[in-house]
């Protein structure tokens, strides 16, 4: 073949190519892409308050957030947040998952009831624990008595996290349901049966088969839910409103919450937004590696 | 039973017992739910956990106050305009991925994957603003646009057509089929079951979206259902029943599509979904 021919063989796609790819370029190019780079070039630029006379100065702006105490604050609230939600969602997936899994009547029932949650979208699942926690009419707050009552578990410092966190493991459980339910089937069979002739009891054969097995399932659903996590809005808009004292105010909040002290400040807003960025981008290479050995070592 | 002093009646009967109760605390905020949205607010302290004095007229008040209609309407078309646009997108460009040589495939296809890594989060200040300049706060366009396409989609297409055997691309040529062709009579059909997955789940998260639409939904008429719940929400912070009653309203609908398409959902869930 001559080089011509090649180059033209090369390019002769190119045109189809170009067409097919274009939706899916622009609209990733405007809304991802640009919007993250633009934001870079924000965070650097010193505003007045009010979000008006930004300018250029340096880039030690990052500087300045990221050591900032509502920064800090703010991270630690995420960070929080993370450890009490992920550990308690996973661990109450999989023991739902392993107690539904086997083929009994009416599994598909609790199948179902358990996966329910993930039908919940996060405003009705945190309006719903709004109500039951509600000081005054709630339920849940009337069991609890003391602090749940005066002021309510959302208004108290103490309490509010662990509050918003309850709701939010009990909106995630539907979804780890499911995906720990898909992997614990794609475990073989002839695994439990060789366990069990060797005489291994039921909890050995959870211990010694199925975490095992589960490991790229739960590394898997152990990182989506940590990302998850950290990008965490729409509960402490509506629980808490980044209250009180700022005891729930996220990472997100922080950036577009209704009581952020930054509310009115691009400049500041955008930094906070790409350190967000560069904090789950650590998570989401985490979660890349988490794929690979799921493609290389699951089913 | 060599392994278990236990007889298995009784070990049966305990994992019954525990699953009943395990269903119980996991319905319990949503029994809740339904009980206070069928009292009237004058009752709401009555037995919270019993449907006494039965009433819809909590559910139309919270019909009407929080323009609930509409917001179902909005909802309904963004979320069906996201999903059809997803999967068109999706299927072109994992075609092109797929089936096509071009120079820079590689590095468009590093392209693609890196804006998975940009969390939706991090960019809205941006897009906000994007939006606003072009005049599409308060519209469908506003709404909608920045999530016509996914790298996901492509992402998920594309492991499905690089499955499809090399002969059949031949074979369709052959028989005269240009790409197009082919995209239509063979991929395409080939791959339905993801391109279902892939439906229900742009629907889903496009209907469950929350920072979006309180961010560029200013007006009441162009609420969704999530920003329209958050805006009854505030408005009625002393009325919890009536709220709650708005709640049962925007919950109740993805409850029986998720029931319908169970199957489709755990695909895509599986599949390595992660916006929620």
């Amino acid at each position: 073949m001559t080089r011509d021919a090649a180059s033209r063989r090369r390019w002769r796609d190119a045109p189809l190519a170009l067409a097919m790819l274009a939706p899916s370029l622009i609209v990733l190019g405007a809304f991802v892409l640009y919007p993250l780079a633009r934001a870079f070039w924000l965070g650097h630029q010193r505003c007045d308050p009010t979000g008006a006379n930004c300018r250029s100065n340096g880039w030690d702006q990052y500087l300045d957030v990221f050591r900032s105490e509502e920064f800090q604050q703010a991270f630690g609230v995420t960070f929080r947040f993370a450890v009490l939600t992920v550990p308690v969602g996973l661990a109450l997936g999989v023991g739902l998952a392993v107690l539904a899994d086997k083929q009994l009547r009416g599994m598909g029932f609790f199948r179902t009831v358990f996966s329910s949650t993930v039908a919940t979208s996060v405003a009705v699942a945190s309006l719903m624990w709004f109500f039951l926690l509600n000081p005054s009419v709630g339920v849940l707050a009337d069991w609890i008595g003391g602090v749940a009552k005066n002021p309510g578990l959302l208004q108290d410092e103490d309490t509010a996290l662990w509050a918003v966190a309850i709701s939010s493991i009990w909106a995630n459980l539907g979804f780890t349901f499911i995906v720990v339910t898909a992997g614990l089937q794609s475990i073989p069979a002839d695994l439990y049966e060789s366990a069990y002739v060797d005489g291994a009891s039921g909890w050995m054969r959870f211990t010694n088969v199925t975490l095992p097995m589960l490991g790229p399932t739960l590394l898997f659903a152990g990182v989506v839910l940590t990302s998850r996590a950290f990008q965490s809005y729409g509960e402490f808009d509506l629980l808490t409103g980044g209250g009180p004292n700022g005891s729930t105010t996220s990472l997100t909040y922080l950036v577009y919450g209704n009581n952020s002290i930054i509310k009115n400040n691009s400049g500041l807003q955008a930094a906070v937004a790409v350190l967000l960025f560069a904090v789950l981008l650590v998570l989401s290479l985490a979660q890349i590696r988490g794929v690979e050995r799921r493609v290389h070592y699951g089913n | 039973m060599a392994t278990s002093t236990m007889p298995r009646g009784w070990r049966l009967a305990g994992r019954y017992t525990l699953l009943i109760v395990l269903t119980i605390v996991v319905l319990f905020p949503i029994w809740v739910m339904l009980v206070g949205a069928l009292k009237p607010g004058n009752k709401v302290l009555q037995d919270p956990l019993l449907p006494t004095h039965v009433t819809f007229d909590t559910l139309r008040e919270a019909w009407r106050d929080g323009n609930l209609g509409r917001a179902l309407v909005n909802s309904t078309i963004v979320a069906l305009i996201v999903t059809v646009a997803q999967v068109v997108t999706a299927v072109l460009s994992a075609y092109a991925f797929a089936f096509l040589r071009f120079p820079g495939r590689t590095f468009v296809f590093g392209v693609f994957l890196a804006t998975l890594l940009v969390p939706f989060e991090a960019t809205v200040v941006v897009n906000r603003s994007t939006v606003q300049d072009l005049g599409w706060l308060n519209s469908y366009q506003g709404l909608a646009v920045p999530f016509l396409a996914t790298a996901f989609g492509t992402f998920l297409v594309r492991q499905v057509f690089l499955t499809l055997p090399k002969d059949l691309r031949e074979a369709a040529r052959m028989d005269g089929l240009g790409h197009l062709g082919f995209l239509r009579e063979v991929a395409v059909p080939l791959a339905r079951p993801t391109l279902g997955a892939l439906a229900l789940f742009g629907f889903l998260s496009t209907w469950n979206q929350y920072l979006w639409p309180t961010t560029i939904s200013t007006d009441d008429d162009w609420n969704t259902v999530q920003s329209g719940l958050r805006a009854l929400a505030q408005a009625q912070i002393d009325k919890p029943n009536l709220v709650i009653a708005g709640t049962v309203i925007v919950a109740l609908p993805i409850f029986v599509i998720l029931l319908v398409f169970q199957r489709q959902l755990v695909r895509g869930l599986t599949a390595g979904a992660v916006k929620g």
